[in-house]
């Protein structure tokens, strides 16, 4: 039995013109021009010719044909009189379609023959070609979608928060990774007045650019309308209406909106049909409900506002239906059932995170293809007051050479901190800068005036402070020296303090007073990262 | 050559000036800095040997960019080396490492420079 294949159902024409010309010459460049202009025929799948030539070969005059077929009359219609099949291995691939002969004769059997001949020939040629072409094709559309992968790839990471927010008293983390074809997760942390932050988790139904591109969109919206409205439900409201009937039809968008404040955990949230959040804390696990259909589906939405409470040591997880809904090689889900019980059993902030992903490659087992885009966010309220740990507190008298001494006692009183050796190094450094600044400048000098250094850790950070009684005066911004000019001789060589201080460390906060100055220098614990990041 | 000196010591070796930088580089380095760039044979290119030293604040990054500025105007090419992975940093921070060629010891920066 034959086997159809696509190609088929395009016919070569090759036509010839209809009146007999004298001259021969012109007739030939007639035809060539018109077998080039004749358009394809396109016959469909079910057309009696093909089960006709299913059965029968060679070359058959349109006349004899007594079929019902769309294609014989769209092929009598434009003047053809003889049809021969091109057949490669067994199958059909293409007709030679031949208008009327030039001398005006009918084809003859030895025409006919030598048609044959020819279309046995070229069938093999044609299919070659016709192989080639589907090959170029589909890798142009590999490539095609490759690109478009990777442009879908550069919106998500352009948009995705490229830090956590680092809040006195609350620990955040996140997890995003990409499905291969690139789904329209999202999340974001958006400062707010008053020392509140926006938490917003969203997924984009579709996949590739266009779920990006109204990724972005959605983001930039919350993004505009979240200082000015504060209130979950009316910013919800609001990038509703805003996305209604300017995405396509079949695309829209679910979202949870949360505002914290972090001084009293007082958490207020609005959802757009997303997955709920889960709270951890001593009574179990909680889900955090309110009601609100997906952004873009219908205008003129209202969000129902909902409130909690993060008490000390509770902990909140943000996701996406990217990791509930991963199956395993047997087809069973992994379940949103599961996941809470996990959020019940683990740490919430990153050990929470670790152990849901340990949990899902447990579960998928290895050459897993991940399916949808899995993103989630935690955060944890400190249990109690902020864990602060004074170190160690001292003084030093203003004298130059004593930063040397500080550094070294510094380094002493954290010992025992999970602090990798090289990023010692450099809080060594800072402290050495920031307690000669204070020796020379803030106290002039002066023997008889006193630097004063506190360590301690913090929230999971070592923090330093140095202060000395140089306040009310300004204090220089750090710039980066130009070192060009230095070497040239068209500047002094010095003035690189400042520079290095704020190369050294992961945060320098400066505050004073009418008599003091203070130089904190943070310094992230943990970690490994003993890389450098500046 | 691991012994810390509180001094600037200058050497030749193959052609090369070699400074023997002090153990602390700061502001209280300044005289013997000076005094031993002017002892440095009057051309050649000029190894800062960093191998003995412990500690360098920005005072010291100062005193080596006035070295560096010295050399240049006489067209004396400078490298350094044995410098700890913390100050290697530092110069690379500082960017003196794209002003100077940062070596592990004295054979390889000798065999790079001739």
């Amino acid at each position: 039995m034959m086997t159809w294949t696509r190609t088929l159902r395009r016919v070569i024409g090759l036509g010839a013109p209809k009146a007999a010309d004298t001259n021969v010459q012109r007739a030939a460049a007639t035809a060539r021009r018109q077998a080039v202009e004749r358009p394809p025929i396109d016959i469909a799948p079910n057309d009696p010719l093909l089960a006709y030539f299913a059965e029968s070969r060679g070359a058959v005059s349109l006349d004899e044909l007594q079929l019902d077929s769309p294609a014989v009359q769209a092929l009598r219609a434009r003047g053809s009189k003889l049809v021969v099949p091109l057949i490669s291995q067994g199958e059909l691939i293409g007709l030679l379609d031949l208008g009327p002969r030039l001398s005006d004769q009918e084809y003859s059997r030895e025409d006919r023959r030598l048609l044959d001949k020819l279309a046995g020939q070229a069938a093999p040629a044609v299919r070659v070609a016709q192989l080639v072409r589907e090959q170029e094709s589909e890798v142009r559309a590999r490539e095609r979608l490759e690109q478009e992968l990777q442009v879908a790839q550069l919106i998500q990471q352009q948009f995705l928060p490229k830090r956590v927010p680092e809040l006195r008293g609350w620990q955040f983390a996140a997890y995003y990774h990409a499905a291969r074809q690139v789904g329209g997760d999202f999340y974001d942390f958006i400062e707010l007045p008053g020392g509140r932050i926006a938490l917003v988790i969203g997924d984009v139904t579709g996949h590739g650019v266009p779920a990006a591109l109204v990724m972005a969109t959605t983001r930039s919206i919350l993004r505009s309308d979240a200082p000015r409205l504060v209130s979950p439900g009316a910013v919800l409201a609001r990038a509703n209406a805003l996305l209604h009937g300017d995405i396509p039809p079949n695309m829209f968008v679910t979202c949870l909106y949360a505002v914290l404040e972090p001084a009293t955990g007082r958490l207020q949230y609005a959802n757009a049909g997303h997955d709920l959040p889960y709270v951890r804390g001593d009574r179990g696990v909680r889900d955090l409900r309110a009601t609100g259909m997906p952004l873009g589906l219908m205008a003129d939405m209202s969000y129902e506002e909902k409130e909690t409470v993060l008490d000390p040591g509770e902990g909140l997880l943000l996701h996406s239906d990217g990791l509930a809904e991963a199956h395993d090689p047997k087809r069973n889900m992994f379940g949103f059932p599961r996941m809470r019980d996990l959020v019940g059993r683990y740490d919430a902030g990153q050990p929470l995170i670790d152990e849901l992903l340990n949990d899902l490659g447990r579960f998928t087992g290895s050459g897993w293809e991940q399916e949808d885009d899995i993103t989630l966010v935690t955060l944890v309220r400190s249990d109690g007051a902020p864990d602060v740990r004074v170190l160690d507190e001292f003084e030093v008298p203003s004298v130059s050479g004593n930063e040397r001494q500080a550094m070294e006692r510094v380094a002493a009183s954290i010992r025992g901190v999970d602090l990798p050796s090289r990023r010692l190094e450099r809080l060594k450094t800072a402290v050495a800068e920031a307690t000669m600044n204070a020796i020379e400048h803030g106290n002039q000098g002066r023997a008889e005036l006193p630097v004063r250094l506190e360590v301690s850790t913090n929230d999971g950070h070592v923090v330093v402070r140095i202060t000395d009684l140089g306040g009310g005066r300004d204090i220089p911004e750090a710039t980066t020296p130009d070192l060009e000019a230095k070497l040239a001789g068209l500047q002094k060589p010095r003035g690189w303090g400042l520079f290095l201080i704020k190369k050294m460390v992961d945060d320098v906060r400066v505050t004073s007073d009418e008599r003091h100055h203070t130089v904190e220098l943070v310094m992230r614990l943990g970690g490994g990262n003993d890389g450098r990041d500046s | 050559m691991a012994e810390t000196v509180e001094r600037a010591i200058v050497r030749r070796r193959d052609g090369f000036t070699v400074i023997d930088m002090p153990a602390h580089i700061d502001i209280t380095t300044e005289a013997t800095l000076d005094t031993a760039y002017s002892e440095l044979s009057p051309k050649g290119p000029v190894l800062l040997n960093f191998t003995g030293t412990e500690f360098i604040n920005s005072s010291g990054i100062a005193l080596i960019v006035g070295i560096m500025a010295r050399a240049r105007k006489q067209s004396r090419p400078v490298a350094a080396y044995g410098l700890s992975d913390h100050y290697r940093e530092i110069f690379e921070v500082t960017r003196l490492s794209d002003f100077m060629g940062l070596f592990k010891d004295e054979q390889t920066a000798i065999a790079a420079k001739r």
